[in-house]
């Protein structure tokens, strides 16, 4: 058992638990910080496969861009304190039982099959010799995607900004949260005790 | 199978992710967090691509490619997803997706 | 020979003038409409005179000397066009088919209904709906025209329908009045019911000989070598061979259109139609359809199927028997003269049913054809005299008539000729055609005979009985008349009937008409005819003793035979009996469980369809439930299933 073998498996260790922890907590907030840690555990695995690029492109992508504007979200959505609701215990079996059928049939397929190597010599994965073929004309360059990819890119820029616009017809925050608690102060007094009940089976997870 | 990682250790690790992000997505009410399921399914892809690119075809990039591809376009992608939540928070005043409905029967 | 076009305008005249007259007459022609029905059928009797003339005295004779003897009428087709082809052989033609019986029936329809037609114009005069009449008559006088002159059976079938659609609506014309409703339905469902027999005896004769052409389908069955022909005896159903099924049951409808018994219902309520659609349709023409039909196919009947030849004798001689014994008890004039047609008709089927084929034996069809053409002359004159007694007195029954003798002095006469003729004196025509018949019944059927000498006796009597108490008995209570005579066009009719009925009897009638198509010379016997004119003198004398002068000896008669003259005067119940049969039997075991059958389970299972999808649909709504992870959970599970189908099921 060497370094390397112990290395990744508790890369592989970690990545797996924090996404099972992300996806299973009632607290939105471990949520998101799970999710970061799995996909750090992820670029770990990308580091231990000597593809370093790629894993810091991971790193600065997915944990410092993409999670952050998640827990960007979960502030304007004004989700951070209250405990997420669960679902019918029906549905979670069911969702199981699919899940593991879907996992056992696919990893049945791939340890059925035989993966064939090829014989040429390897090519290293450098910076350079990436960036030479992203933007390489010829018949193995990435040229076009990469424009693509540019142009998709501006796309949901302009998208994002046009959705997330507030339109004259829809209330600011500060006008939302006066109406939201007026609502409340009229509910809570029926709402009380189903209030408890839920603060009480929400201990379970 | 040898205790040495090899490339079915990789395709384990990454239909495991796969198969949890799923399980994620459908059984989570919360539109964020079902947001973070998906992006555990995009990872477990982009793990995929590696593992066959070293392993496999080690001659060439295309999986590194690709990886960077599906990196840039899950970005996008979760971007635009934030602010259609946040467009559905502000006329729903919840992002539970189960309140969500009305493209029903 | 003329050419196509000239014969077939003999029926298209009165269609043309229908078509005319339905669309137009009310609005442009109101008071022509008579006059042009009237000129248009003149046309066409003339057209139907001369054909007749060239085909009875120039074409139509094929004359072979040299050969065995072999001269007779030929049997022309000048028009034939393909309608409908099954196969080579069998197809639906319209065509037209000159041959001795449809000449003759040409003329005598077009004859008739001139006279009817002239007659009409006075009496209908004033009429609300005049030129719709005309319109009906000029509709029956061309589907009559063509059902004589069809060349293929399934054409006389179109005609026959359209024959008995325009005695509806003659019968049912004057529908304000429910009577006449009901007479027009039950006229339409009897005869329709026969027509079902009709058909079905059509499908089974050209089924087995593969054809449909009246020539072809004769040809085949009567030539002794024919497969088709062995084929039809051999083949049998209940023992009866499926030939004698198919002449049988196309007799069931020619009997239901001739008004034989037990589907002689319609007749007696037919007469709540106007006087002259009765003279037309209901004596001369529409009811001689059947035994146009026996005689058309008659070389089949009598070579071929003689079973079925004795059913046509034996319910020729019971309706003949059977409708002199109800007229002699009944009081309404158009009723007794409905009988009397009912009676005189199942002479001329009987007559069929007792002739044989070629030369002497074939004498019965010859005097049928010859009573046919007679009746017609003095039948049409009866009612269209009874027609000008009840425009005079406005009142069908007997009772409120009598000497009438001094009112109505040509409608006396022209009266009087006929019921001599049809009560068989001689020198009128009834005598020459009735002692014919009689004659042929005695060389082959002696039981026939003495039943058809009984009726003669009874038809004298009832005739009379019906004259002496229209014209003499008691003398007339009339307030002043407000038609002084009955005019010209009214009268003329009559005239010119009976110099029909009086000279018919004189053409020497077998040389023109007989079974195979050669001349048959009829020989008279003044031997023979001594029997059948002793009793109808009997019978004119006993209705004049009980019926010239007002007495009660009837009344005394009547009374002691009362049983039996019950049951006469009622008709013999059979009306009561269909009723019974329909109304109680029909009715209740098979129209009700069939309505039950169609309302519950037929629209039923429609409704069941439409309600089981609302149902279903109800359910299964929920699929759509709006909420994206459902969406996402069938799409997993379907993709899930689909590969293992795929990798594991399906290699």
């Amino acid at each position: 058992m060497s370094g390397t073998s112990i290395i990744f498996y508790l890369l592989a260790a970690m990545t797996i638990g924090c996404g099972v922890i992300a996806v299973s907590t009632r607290q939105i907030f471990r949520a998101a910080i799970s999710l970061l840690f799995s996909l750090v555990g992820v670029a770990g695995i990308y580091f231990w496969m000597d593809y370093q690029f790629i894993a810091a492109v991971q790193i600065v992508v997915y944990v410092g861009g993409i999670v952050v504007l998640i827990i960007f979200s979960i502030f304007l959505t004004q989700q951070s304190g209250e405990k997420l609701p669960i679902q019918k215990l029906g549905r979670k079996l069911f969702s199981l039982l699919a899940v593991f059928c879907g996992f056992a049939l696919t990893i049945v397929q791939i340890f059925q099959h035989t993966f064939t190597k090829t014989t040429a010599a390897p090519v290293g994965v450098t910076v350079r010799n990436i960036g030479e073929e992203l933007i390489a004309m010829d018949k193995n360059g990435y040229a076009l995607p990469f424009e693509v990819v540019s142009m998709l890119l501006l796309a949901a820029l302009i998208g994002c900004i046009v959705i997330a616009m507030r339109t004259p017809s829809q209330p600011s925050p500060e006008e939302t949260e006066i109406k939201r608690k007026e609502e409340i102060k009229v509910i809570i007094p029926k709402e009380e005790k189903v209030l408890i009940i839920q603060e009480e089976t929400g201990g379970i997870e | 199978m040898t205790i040495e990682p090899g490339l079915y250790h990789l395709l384990f690790i990454s239909t495991t992710l796969f198969f949890i992000g799923v399980y994620g997505f459908l059984t989570r009410r919360n539109l964020i967090t079902m947001l973070m399921s998906i992006e555990l399914i995009l990872n477990s892809v982009n793990i995929n691509f590696i593992a066959f690119n070293k392993y496999l075809w080690a001659n060439r990039l295309d999986g590194v490619m690709f990886t960077v591809f599906v990196i840039a376009i899950a970005a996008a992608e979760a971007a635009v997803a934030i602010a259609i939540i946040i467009n559905l928070y502000r006329s729903h005043q919840s992002i539970d997706v189960e309140k969500a409905e009305e493209m029903k029967y | 020979m003329p050419s196509a076009i000239i014969i077939a305008l003999i029926p298209l005249l009165p269609l043309f003038t229908f078509l005319v007259l339905g669309l137009y007459g009310r609005k442009v022609f109101k008071n022509a409409s008579g006059i042009i029905g009237t000129i248009s059928l003149l046309i066409s009797f003339v057209i139907a005179a001369y054909v007749a003339y060239g085909y009875f005295f120039n074409y139509g004779y094929i004359d072979l000397r040299g050969q065995f003897n072999l001269s007779h009428y030929e049997k022309l087709i000048p028009f034939k066009y393909t309608w409908l082809q099954f196969n080579e052989r069998m197809s639906i033609d319209m065509g037209i088919l000159l041959d001795p019986i449809s000449v003759l029936m040409i003329v005598v329809v077009t004859f008739v209904s001139l006279m009817v037609h002239i007659f009409s114009l006075g009496y209908m005069k004033g009429e609300e709906r005049y030129p719709t009449y005309f319109a009906f008559l000029s509709l029956f006088t061309f589907s009559m025209l063509g059902l004589v002159l069809s060349s293929n059976i399934f054409q006389i079938y179109i005609f026959w329908e359209l024959v008995g659609v325009s005695s509806f609506l003659l019968i049912g014309f004057y529908y304000d009045r429910p009577s006449a409703v009901a007479a027009a339905k039950k006229a339409f469902i009897v005869t329709r019911f026969a027509d079902l027999g009709f058909l079905i005896g059509i499908l089974i004769l050209s089924f087995y000989a593969n054809t449909l052409d009246f020539n072809a389908l004769i040809a085949t069955f009567t030539s002794p070598t024919s497969p088709e022909l062995h084929n039809a005896v051999v083949s049998s159903f209940l023992g009866v061979s499926a030939l004698t099924w198919g002449l049988a049951l196309v007799f069931m409808g020619g009997a239901g259109k001739s008004a034989m018994f037990p589907l002689h219902i319609w007749l007696p309520d037919a007469m709540e139609g106007p006087t002259p659609v009765s003279a037309l349709i209901h004596a001369a023409t529409m009811v001689v359809a059947g035994v146009f039909l026996v005689a058309r196919l008659f070389p089949v009947f009598s070579l071929s199927a003689p079973a079925a030849l004795n059913i046509v004798a034996y319910v020729g001689i019971l309706s003949a028997f059977l409708a002199a014994i109800i007229a002699c008890t009944q009081t309404d004039i158009k009723r007794v003269l409905a009988y009397s047609t009912m009676s005189q008709i199942g002479f001329m089927m009987f007559a069929l049913g007792v002739s044989g084929y070629g030369g002497e034996n074939g004498l019965g069809f010859t005097a049928s054809m010859f009573h046919l053409f007679t009746h017609a002359m003095f039948k049409a004159l009866l009612f269209l005299g009874a027609g000008v007694v009840i425009h005079f007195i406005h009142s069908n029954d007997m009772k409120d008539m009598g000497g009438l003798r001094k009112y109505l002095p040509v409608a006396h006469i022209t009266f009087l000729i006929a019921c001599l003729a049809i009560a068989g004196v001689p020198p009128f025509a009834g005598f020459f055609s009735k002692e014919e018949i009689l004659l042929a019944a005695y060389n082959n059927n002696p039981t026939i005979f003495y039943i058809a000498l009984i009726t003669s006796g009874l038809t004298a009597f009832y005739m009379f009985r019906l004259y002496f108490s229209i014209f003499w008995n008691k003398s007339p209570d009339i307030h002043t008349d407000h038609h002084n005579n009955t005019s010209l066009v009214m009268n003329l009719p009559l005239i010119l009937l009976a110099i029909g009925a009086a000279l018919a009897g004189f053409i020497p009638f077998g040389n023109f008409v007989s079974s195979d198509g050669q001349p048959l010379e009829s020989h008279f016997n003044p031997m023979f005819s001594v029997a059948p004119v002793t009793i109808g003198l009997v019978g004119i004398a006993i209705a004049w003793m009980l019926y010239k002068k007002q007495n009660n000896k009837p009344e005394k008669i009547a009374n002691s035979l009362s049983s039996i003259y019950k049951t006469a005067y009622r008709k013999f119940y059979i009306d009561e009996i269909y009723l019974f049969i329909t109304s109680k039997i029909l009715f209740n075991l098979v129209a009700r469980p069939a309505a039950w059958f169609d309302k519950n389970v037929v629209d039923g299972m429609v409704n069941a369809s439409g309600s089981v999808t609302q149902v279903v649909s109800a359910r299964i709504k929920k699929i759509q439930s709006g909420k994206v992870q459902q969406y996402a959970i069938y799409s997993l599970v379907g993709v899930i299933g689909l590969a293992i189908l795929f990798i594991y099921l399906w290699k």
